[in-house]
């Protein structure tokens, strides 16, 4: 009885916040926008059973993503951003981890904290850091002008390379971590093996370190790919009207427009786009934690 | 290989600065006399005082932290429930789905976990304001718990266990006097964790809030969309300097614990 209750109480929490509230979005994205409180008809009621539902049934919201270009622009607009930014991150942060771990011993305490202090800062705040240094009238364009590399000040903030900046900068510790426990697990030993064997530096990077590290990258690549993908406050405070992300416009669809059966269209859509990195993650996380053990 | 290669001591360098360089500057332009964030007028706290006068952030303020606190520690009672059952309970049925609900909230997209609590909240007609705000917190930050303590939980010895419960203890005593304090260091971080993520979360307050309650996230970000403010540097500047303590402090301790941990070791083999 003990242990029934043990388990009900959690199981019962995540599947009545967690579970029935997908199965109400997939519902309402089924259903008819109108100018009520709340904004939509059902599609779905027990008084007329399944039988009309099924009849009435017409994915009117999501034929409607497909016919209006603004909704697959923001789909391949938010793969594009996330795909490209990863690969930024995974440049800057590979160096970053391999310095880490590669440091002296007494070091690494204070570099680990160091790169995980900014994660418990505001992710808001992080952003809007950016702001004053991005504008045209900011601090790096103040400084590139005082150097002499522009005379004119750069457009930045409001552009996808303000957006590309905010995300490698926001999930920078992302991928640094897990890229770090790889190497520092790593037996040196190896490289040195390579090296008397007649590798150069560079080829015993290639050969021996970067596939020692491969669990790594793949996991700080999906790290920061899937949260980059539905991103909304990066896109919103630093991009502009030209940036689509899917994150986006999902929020503009319930808040402006109110149309909430069309946001709820495109999570459902989102979701599905999701599904793939999400399993793949996980299958490599479990295969990483079988090698371990 | 335990001097740092110029290659590393470059790389290191650039990616610190990258990640510190723009704090400094959000915290030194806190401080400074004009209103424009950009131009340096010389050294002041007005903005300091301006904030502690607006009534607007300040209730946000209080309202962040009493969600904070209220969905941080339910979340870490459900969350510690939920890792010992992944751990200890062996198989029961929809043990797969428990898991699989467990991780999906850590990847899944704010602005989804948002909207559907939203129509949740909607659809069962309660009232949007803190009430809502905490039970969406409490969901999404005790799977964050969950994995936390389900790690060291896994990784200590169940003997321990075994020998409280020869011993005479029941199940719950065996669980109180000697698993929770095990676990303790495990918990208390979950907690932390949960609750620097609900003061931080803007998407999902912001779906799952009505006109009664603005947390401090959704404050700022309304104020910081039409531009940058040095009032919202000063309370940014406070909230970095929050934080920074605290992390430095609990990794102090954690480092503390260690060295007597390791002395207690000893000791113990020494006497053997």
């Amino acid at each position: 009885m003990r242990r029934f209750l043990l388990i009900a109480i959690p199981f019962g929490w995540l599947l009545a916040l967690f579970l029935v509230p997908f199965f109400i979005v997939v519902k309402i994205s089924l259903s008819d926008v109108a100018v009520s409180i709340p904004p939509y008809v059902p599609q779905f009621s027990w008084e007329t059973g399944i039988g009309t539902f099924l009849r009435d049934l017409d994915f009117e919201n999501f034929v409607f993503l497909t016919t209006d270009s603004l909704y697959w622009k923001s789909y391949v607009g938010s793969l594009v951003i996330a795909v490209i930014s990863t690969f930024l991150t995974l440049l800057i942060g590979y160096p970053i981890a391999y310095g880490m771990a590669r440091a002296p011993e007494e070091w690494r305490a204070t570099l680990m904290m160091l790169i995980i202090l900014p994660f418990w800062t505001s992710f808001l705040i992080r952003i809007y850091a950016w702001m004053g240094i991005l504008s045209r009238e900011g601090l790096l364009n103040q400084f590139l002008m005082w150097t002499g590399v522009i005379s004119e000040p750069l457009t930045i903030l409001n552009t996808n390379y303000a957006v590309y900046i905010g995300i490698i900068y926001a999930y920078l510790p992302f991928m640094v971590l897990p890229i770090y426990s790889a190497l520092d697990r790593m037996d040196t030993s190896l490289i040195e093996a390579a090296e008397d064997l007649g590798c150069s530096r560079l080829t015993a990077f290639w050969l021996v370190t970067v596939p020692l590290s491969r669990n790594g990258i793949i996991a700080g690549c999906f790290l920061v790919f899937i949260p980059a993908l539905g991103e909304f406050v990066i896109p919103s405070l630093l991009g502009g009207s030209g940036t689509l992300m899917i994150g986006k416009v999902l929020w503009e669809e319930f808040s402006s427009n109110r149309d909430w059966p069309l946001a709820s269209a495109v999570a459902v859509v989102l979701l599905l786009i999701l599904v793939v990195p999400i399993v793949l993650f996980q299958r490599n996380q479990q295969k990483q934690q079988e090698a371990e053990q | 290989m335990n001097r740092l290669s110029w290659f590393n001591a470059v790389s290191l360098t650039l990616g610190f600065a990258f990640l510190y360089i723009p704090m400094i500057i959000l915290v030194t332009y806190s401080f400074n006399e004009s209103k424009l964030v950009t131009v340096w007028a010389g050294f002041s706290t007005k903005w300091y005082g301006e904030l502690m006068g607006n009534e607007a952030f300040l209730s946000a303020a209080w309202t962040t932290l009493k969600v904070a606190v209220a969905s941080s520690t339910m979340a870490t009672v459900l969350g510690t429930m939920a890792a010992y059952i992944l751990v200890r309970a062996g198989r029961f049925p929809g043990r797969t789905l428990f898991s699989g609900m467990i991780y999906a909230p850590l990847v899944m997209p704010e602005v989804i976990t948002g909207l559907s609590l939203l129509l949740l909240f909607i659809g069962v007609g309660l009232d949007r304001g803190v009430t809502t705000i905490v039970l969406a917190h409490t969901t999404f930050t005790m799977c964050y718990v969950s994995v936390v303590v389900s790690s060291r939980l896994a990784t200590f010895d169940q003997s321990l266990e075994e020998a409280a419960l020869d011993l005479g203890c029941s199940r719950a005593e065996a669980f109180r006097l000697v698993t929770l304090p095990i676990i303790a260091p495990a918990v208390i971080s979950g907690w932390l964790l949960a609750f620097t993520l609900s003061l931080d979360d803007l998407v999902i307050a912001s779906f799952t809030t009505g006109p009664s309650a603005t947390t401090l996230p959704i404050k700022i970000f309304s104020a910081v969309r039409l531009g940058v403010s040095p009032e919202i540097n000063a309370l940014s500047t406070i909230m970095i300097g929050i934080v920074t303590v605290g992390v430095i402090t609990a990794s102090l301790i954690t480092k503390q614990n260690m060295v007597r941990q390791r002395r207690d070791e000893q000791a113990a083999a020494r006497t053997q």
